[in-house]
């Protein structure tokens, strides 16, 4: 089936550059002030760009189902709400760590970190919604989900805006030019998470499509 | 709804609810309490006691992102073997019952 395959192609890829990271990071050059543990940049920074991704495909297929009334694309957004999910918690999991060594705490109320913990919670709301909410929850998690999307340039504005102790956003975009060595595992690392992303996502669709297959089903024996 | 899901719940809330309290005496931490610190020391002049290896935060780092990463596979393969059992038995079923009208 081109479905599996497409999936089992996507996967392999993705663990497969996972699996090669370490050696472009360990070639990597130091960042001068923090040293080693600087390399979790290259871990937590791809997944909240894969995390705001998968928000905004979220919000966008939930504004369509609520607009359009598409079934396809509700089961789209509660795929990407999952993602979004699994890919914050991977960028809040893997911030403290780094953070405790380089700014001496695991944790900072500054807006940036509590605007980015703020959004986690947005879409575990969602999912809560979307397993608990019963009939007419896919309406409401929508309507969450846009608020969800609505965050997103706040959180990424947020270090620019206000105080904070976290780096602004210049320093990726500037990366190519002003840390060359770093570049190269960089944009490797962020390539492995959106072909990952990308797999889980579709599987993850897959998933509901088959879910909605079988709820059809059951209300077709009923009925018979 | 079942036991288990209200038992889920009750978990999950507890724990967003509890969670800003643990990560605050986290951040806190043990021990007596240090004077603030007025202004910007650089990491290789921190007191050797004060300092921390680096290597098992990042280890600890990478760890768990492929954890994560392996657990969420692993939670849809099993997710999907089970809807696609499902789907093959209510098929059988369906198409048994039209066989039999």
């Amino acid at each position: 089936m081109p479905g599996h395959r497409t999936f089992a192609g996507l996967t392999l890829a993705g663990l497969v550059m996972f699996a090669a990271a370490p050696l472009w990071i360990a070639g990597a050059p130091y960042e001068s002030t923090m040293g080693l543990i600087q390399k979790i940049f290259y871990f937590h920074v791809p997944g909240w760009i894969v995390m705001f991704l998968a928000v905004a495909i979220c919000g966008v297929a939930s504004a369509v189902h609520l607009f359009r009334h598409k079934p396809a694309a509700d089961r789209l957004a509660v795929a990407a709400a999952e993602l979004a999910v699994v890919f914050g918690l991977i960028g809040l999991a893997t911030g403290p760590l780094w953070a405790r060594k380089a700014w001496g705490v695991w944790w900072q109320w500054d807006a940036r970190l509590t605007m980015a913990l703020i959004l986690e919670l947005i879409f575990c709301a969602y999912l809560l919604l979307r397993r608990y909410g019963g009939p007419g929850s896919d309406k409401l998690a929508a309507g969450l989900a846009l608020f969800g999307l609505a965050n997103v340039p706040f959180v990424y504005i947020s270090v620019n805006v206000w105080r904070t102790i976290h780096p602004t956003t210049s320093v990726v975009p500037q990366l190519a030019t002003s840390a060359p060595g770093m570049f190269g595992p960089f944009v490797w690392c962020s390539v492995a998470f959106l072909v990952l992303f990308a797999a889980l996502l579709a599987a993850r669709t897959r998933l509901e499509a088959q879910r909605a297959e079988v709820e059809r089903l059951y209300l077709a024996l009923e009925e018979g | 709804m079942t036991d288990v899901q209200r038992t889920t719940i009750a978990i999950t809330l507890a724990a967003l609810l509890l969670a800003p309290a643990g990560a605050a005496g986290f951040a806190a931490g043990s021990g007596q309490p240090q004077p603030p610190q007025e202004e910007f020391v650089p990491i290789d002049q921190v007191p050797p006691g004060d300092q921390l290896p680096a290597a098992p935060l990042l280890i600890g780092a990478y760890a768990i992102v492929w954890l994560v990463v392996f657990g969420y596979l692993w939670s849809i393969w099993r997710r999907l073997s089970t809807v696609e059992r499902e789907l093959t038995e209510l098929s059988g079923r369906a198409g048994g019952g039209a066989q039999d009208t």
